[in-house]
């Protein structure tokens, strides 16, 4: 009992506060690359092996786009259509022709995919990370630390993004098409709708916010060739925790892992607090597999 | 046994249509025709080809021999969302209700097509609704909530979204009460009169001869004999033949 006593008496609520604000912000970009993730597996059944690779292509181009028009807004929306086409491109020449087939062709096709990405990263623009610099330096005092406000800003305009693809979903008709053709593709195409389009524009959705989210991070982590990996592992174990294809369940366990690791990096260092994710992963696939935040299934 | 010329060119025409599924040959030459605003009963034992008749049609298998005119039209190859658009309604034999949309939402899967104005959608939704109005109380709930003959009901009014010329009804009272058995009936009739063909696989051989003008038997993935439904009746010997255990 004393012990107990002991140990909350000893946490440190100011870093507890610190640490919430930054899981919130790491949880909602993770939830946004992990949407287009879980959204592109969910209809189409293609695990995306390439996506951290659009959210660093995504990066690249709002590094260009800065550079040229010194305009981070205009990065990040041209950052955003250029990926967008970009997926659309290969969603057309790739995973198209592969549709109906065995899931271990586009595994290995999007894996192509992403190997060419990076390596064309590289050959383009060398292995020194750029910097992409964030649209205003503002900050306020939480304590003893200077917090800067475009943490804050990333947080709300990824939950602005995600709220506002919910309600395309929710009420357009191509929302309505999308949340037809996931669950039964056969009678969506019966019905009229014209699948392998569906197919395309919501891999191009994905594709677009995983870049989004590229250009609002880089001026966080620094852009390089290599940073789409620790991104999509991350986004692969959020999706699976969340329940694979669930775009509520993604985003609950985005920033459940994001908070957890956050905490843990209280008391451990950063590098170790990644672990917490792969205990919540192994956990989950042990005790629930089809994931933490959806109903169980009946 | 006299069989009643269609007049004009027929609506669908099935030509020798072999379909397989891997190395199984389930189809073996089915020829049909459907006319404009005629009701077509196709008949047979379970398992000889009478849905993947229904599928081949509607794109949703591949035939590997033979053809589909659609108004006098080739229409073998195309993927199913065109055929839905030029016309072909299709409601499946397990009904396949999209279970996670609302009862509105998977009538708006077929009704949101371009160059349809407003005011028809509203024409369309309230035709259906006074067909069932079951389904004008449930719009705003899941599909997956209702009941088996509800979601029949929404399965058939899905199709009639589309404003289809012909309607490939599967097995549409499989499992209904004699309630809703009746009401299926009387949908079937109403469609007649609006003109819309339809092709109807069905286990219930009184209700297909009643509600058809024709009926095609099918054995062995290939049709076997053809009559005007008006000169048989369920106990005839060769409904019997074909249909008998």
């Amino acid at each position: 009992m004393g012990a107990i006593l002991e140990f909350i008496q000893s946490i440190p609520y100011d870093q507890l506060l610190i640490q919430t604000l930054n899981g919130i912000v790491t949880g909602m970009i993770l939830a946004l690359i992990a949407s287009g993730l879980t959204l592109i597996f969910g209809i189409m059944d293609v695990v995306n092996f390439a996506h951290g690779e659009l959210f660093m292509l995504g990066a690249y181009i709002g590094v260009v786009v800065l550079a040229t028009s010194g305009s981070f807004w205009l990065a990040l929306i041209i950052a955003t259509l250029v990926v967008a086409l970009i997926g659309a491109a290969l969603q057309i020449t790739t995973l198209r022709p592969l549709l109906g087939r065995d899931p271990l062709t586009t595994i290995l096709a999007t894996f192509g995919i992403s190997l060419v990405l990076q390596n064309y990263a590289l050959w383009q623009f060398g292995p020194v990370a750029r910097k992409i610099q964030e649209p205003f330096t503002g900050q306020f005092t939480l304590f003893y630390l200077q917090y800067p406000w475009y943490r804050l800003v990333i947080a709300g305009l990824s939950a602005a993004i995600i709220g506002g693809f919910w309600l395309f979903l929710k009420y357009g008709t191509f929302g309505i098409w999308i949340r037809a053709t996931t669950q039964d593709r056969t009678m969506a195409q019966a019905m009229g709708i014209p699948v392998p389009w569906v197919h395309t524009a919501v891999f191009a959705i994905g594709a677009g916010m995983a870049a989004a989210s590229g250009v609002l991070f880089g001026p966080l982590v620094g852009v390089n060739h290599a940073m789409g990996l620790d991104w999509v592992l991350k986004a692969f174990i959020v999706v699976v925790v969340g329940g694979m294809g669930s775009l509520g369940g993604s985003i609950a366990a985005s920033i459940f892992i994001s908070l957890l690791e956050s905490y843990a990096s209280i008391w451990v260092s950063p590098a170790q607090a990644v672990i917490v994710s792969f205990v919540v992963l192994i956990l989950t696939l042990l005790f629930r597999p089809t994931g933490l935040f959806v109903p169980t299934p009946k | 046994m006299s069989v009643p010329e269609t007049p004009t060119e027929p609506l669908v025409s099935v030509e020798s249509l072999h379909t397989y599924y891997g190395k199984s040959h389930i189809l073996n030459g089915v020829s049909l025709h459907v006319g404009r605003g005629e009701v077509v009963g196709l008949l047979g034992r379970n398992g000889v080809g009478k849905s993947t008749t229904l599928k081949s049609i509607m794109g949703l298998v591949r035939p590997r021999q033979g053809r589909v005119l659609l108004g006098g039209n080739s229409v073998a190859g195309l993927p199913a969302h065109k055929l839905a658009r030029l016309g072909i309604g299709y409601v499946p034999e397990d009904r396949r209700i999209f279970r996670l949309l609302t009862v509105m939402e998977n009538l708006r899967t077929g009704l949101d097509r371009r160059g349809v104005a407003d005011a028809r959608k509203q024409e369309l939704l309230d035709k259906v609704y006074a067909y069932f109005p079951v389904l004008a109380e449930r719009r705003n709930q899941a599909g997956g909530t209702l009941s088996g003959g509800e979601q029949q009901m929404l399965a058939i009014a899905r199709a009639m979204m589309l404003e289809p010329k012909i309607i490939l009804l599967d097995e549409p009272t499989e499992g209904l009460m004699p309630r809703m058995v009746w009401q299926i009936r009387e949908i079937i009739e109403a469609l007649h009169h609006e003109g819309v063909a339809i092709l109807l696989v069905e286990q219930n051989v009184p209700l297909t001869l009643e509600a058809s003008q024709r009926v095609y038997f099918m054995e062995k993935g290939a049709i076997r004999h053809h009559a005007a439904a008006s000169t048989l009746k369920a106990t005839d010997a060769v409904v019997q033949q074909y249909l008998g255990v």
